[in-house]
């Protein structure tokens, strides 16, 4: 507009430039309204379709004046401020700073939109939707009383050998006349390797269950140790030397028609008392290494 | 006769670089790759100076042949250990390609350690070339990432249980451990994600910074120049007489006495 102001008379021989003109920025807003609603609703169309054509109208006529021989609408000019200093060219907003910031905003913009869809794909499937379905460990007749069974069984069955998991299942018997249950899940507080039972292994065998079956080891534990760093627990999961920072985690469980159901895992701060009388200090599931319990759970890891 | 024969060698050296002078004239790649391979070295640079294009040398071989594995590895949880034992035993030089990258790998981290040792011992860290040792901590940083990520790729026993290790020692970072760990699982347990998310990572997204920050790495040699050794008479670099301003591109004459790098 500035560089409009200084320059001389149009001569005919100059190309002669159109009468500055808002609406073809609200004709492009009504098209694109008329491509929305495409997609939205044909209400939305009619209102961007009457728009455009009113747009156009008024850009038309604008563009149009001179060649209809209207006279240009003046604007009353601003009053021009004066810098007090000689020789210092007051900071005008110009065309190409205009360009640039506009450019450099709209590619911001645009990376930014692409970005950020993209970046929440790549991380919230990790967290979105996680759980641990229930598993079916197969008939109560297969797991006699008082005796520990190494049992396999596949999580996730639609995701196959990888999601086969062990637990350590004990059946204590009746406690208040109902069935009591400890299971023991077999991943090492440490690093999450996989801890053994130390005891003569008997023979396994496959069990069908509403789901895929179930590998049932009987065996005759007197503790269990983890072959990576030396880890050791006693009977109950109870830490008793090594690096492990707690006691073995456990699993909820349930009985439905007659069968043992696998629930979600918890952590276990310390266990007191043996088989179906044992008191289980209960943190929500953690993962290997991390505190649950004492002042090192605080920084352990530290998250705020 | 000595005429023609020179005239003759004339004809034949124009007809030999015609290709050349047609690629210099277009894009000046010639004369930059000039530039890069003729440089100006101190006096007495010497064998330690070429750990860093070894280990340069090193990334490439895995570069390629990962690429090459890429071609006949699966990875998903089925049939991600049969397809390293059909590249093993089955492929014609299978055993060769697995065993160059395998052992690559341990060449690739042992020479960035050297060279890290001899960039360290020359002092070749100091001003002006500090930000090329930042870059070269990231460097090394992405590097140890491909080992680990790498690791799992077999999708054997060992493999399996030291990524659980690992992933479980990521876990019990401050801030951002548990996160970390359910991220790289991609979920709670390992699944039948976590393969793919450590292929994906291992082959595209490492490798990809990886060859970013070394084209940065490289740009800083050629821009600052190579180390002079300590013994050199050689200086080693020398301090910018001007200040140089990012905004203006400007330079200033350094005012002498405050600011600065030490002397």
């Amino acid at each position: 507009m500035a560089d409009e102001l200084e320059r001389p008379e149009h001569r005919e021989s100059e190309p002669h430039l159109p009468s500055p003109t808002i609406w073809p920025f609200a004709f492009a807003g009504a098209v694109a309204l008329i491509l929305l609603g495409l997609i939205v609703s044909l209400t939305i169309t009619a209102i961007g379709v009457v728009l455009a054509v009113v747009f156009g109208f008024l850009w038309i006529r604008d563009v149009t004046r001179d060649l209809r021989g209207e006279p240009e609408p003046v604007e009353a000019p601003a009053p021009v401020v004066v810098e007090e200093e000689e020789g210092v060219e007051p900071e005008r907003y110009t065309r190409s700073k205009f360009l640039e910031a506009s450019t450099l905003g709209l590619g911001a913009a645009i990376g930014g939109i692409v970005t950020v869809p993209v970046l929440g794909f790549a991380v919230a499937p990790a967290f979105v939707g996680q759980g641990h379905p229930d598993v079916d460990l197969g008939p109560l007749d297969s797991y006699p009383e008082g005796e520990w069974l190494i049992a396999t069984f596949t999580s996730v069955p639609e995701d196959g050998a990888v999601s086969r998991r062990t637990a350590f299942v004990r059946n204590n018997g009746l406690r208040n006349e109902v069935p009591s249950f400890t299971i023991i899940s077999n991943r090492c507080v440490h690093l999450g390797c996989p801890t053994q039972p130390q005891g003569p292994p008997g023979e396994a065998q496959d069990v069908e269950t509403s789901k895929e079956p179930v590998t049932l080891q009987p065996t005759q534990p007197s503790g269990f140790g983890c072959p990576c760093h030396g880890g050791a627990y006693d009977i109950e999961g109870n830490r008793t030397a090594g690096p492990p920072v707690r006691a073995l985690d456990r699993f909820e469980y349930s009985i439905i028609d007659g069968s043992l159901w696998l629930g979600a895992p918890y952590s276990v701060g310390s266990v007191e008392g043996q088989g179906a009388d044992a008191i289980v200090t209960r943190y929500d599931a953690a993962d290997p290494g991390v505190h649950v319990d004492g002042p090192e759970q605080i920084f352990y890891p530290y998250v705020p | 006769m000595a005429r023609t024969r020179s005239k003759r060698r004339q004809q034949l050296e124009q007809v030999v670089m015609y290709p050349l002078d047609w690629v210099e004239e277009r894009s000046g790649i010639v004369g930059a790759l000039h530039y890069f391979l003729f440089r100006k070295v101190p006096r007495d640079t010497n064998w330690f100076h070429t750990l860093g294009s070894a280990t340069l040398t090193a990334f490439i071989v895995q570069l390629v042949t990962g690429v090459i594995l890429a071609f006949y590895y699966k990875p998903s949880p089925n049939e991600a250990y049969a397809s390293i034992q059909m590249i093993t035993n089955d492929l014609t030089l299978g055993w060769l390609v697995r065993g160059m990258h395998r052992w690559g790998a341990s060449v690739f981290i042992i020479l960035l350690f050297l060279h890290l040792g001899r960039v360290f011992l020359f002092g070749a860290y100091k001003y002006p070339r500090e930000l090329n040792w930042l870059v070269g901590v990231l460097l090394l940083a992405l590097a140890m990432l491909e080992g680990f990520t790498g690791y799992l790729l077999p999708w054997d026993q060992t493999s399996y249980w030291a990524t659980v290790v690992g992933i479980n020692l990521n876990a019990t970072a401050p801030f951002a451990g548990p996160f970390l760990s359910d991220f790289l699982r991609g979920g709670q347990e390992i699944g039948t994600n976590t393969l793919s998310i450590f292929y994906s990572m291992h082959m595209l997204l490492i490798p990809g910074a990886l060859i970013g920050l070394i084209t940065l790495h490289l740009y800083l040699v050629i821009r600052l120049g190579v180390t002079s050794p300590p013994w050199s008479d050689d200086p080693a670099g020398e301090e910018r007489e001007e200040v140089v301003t990012a905004k203006r591109g400007l330079v200033e004459p350094r005012p002498r006495g405050n600011g600065g790098p030490p002397e």
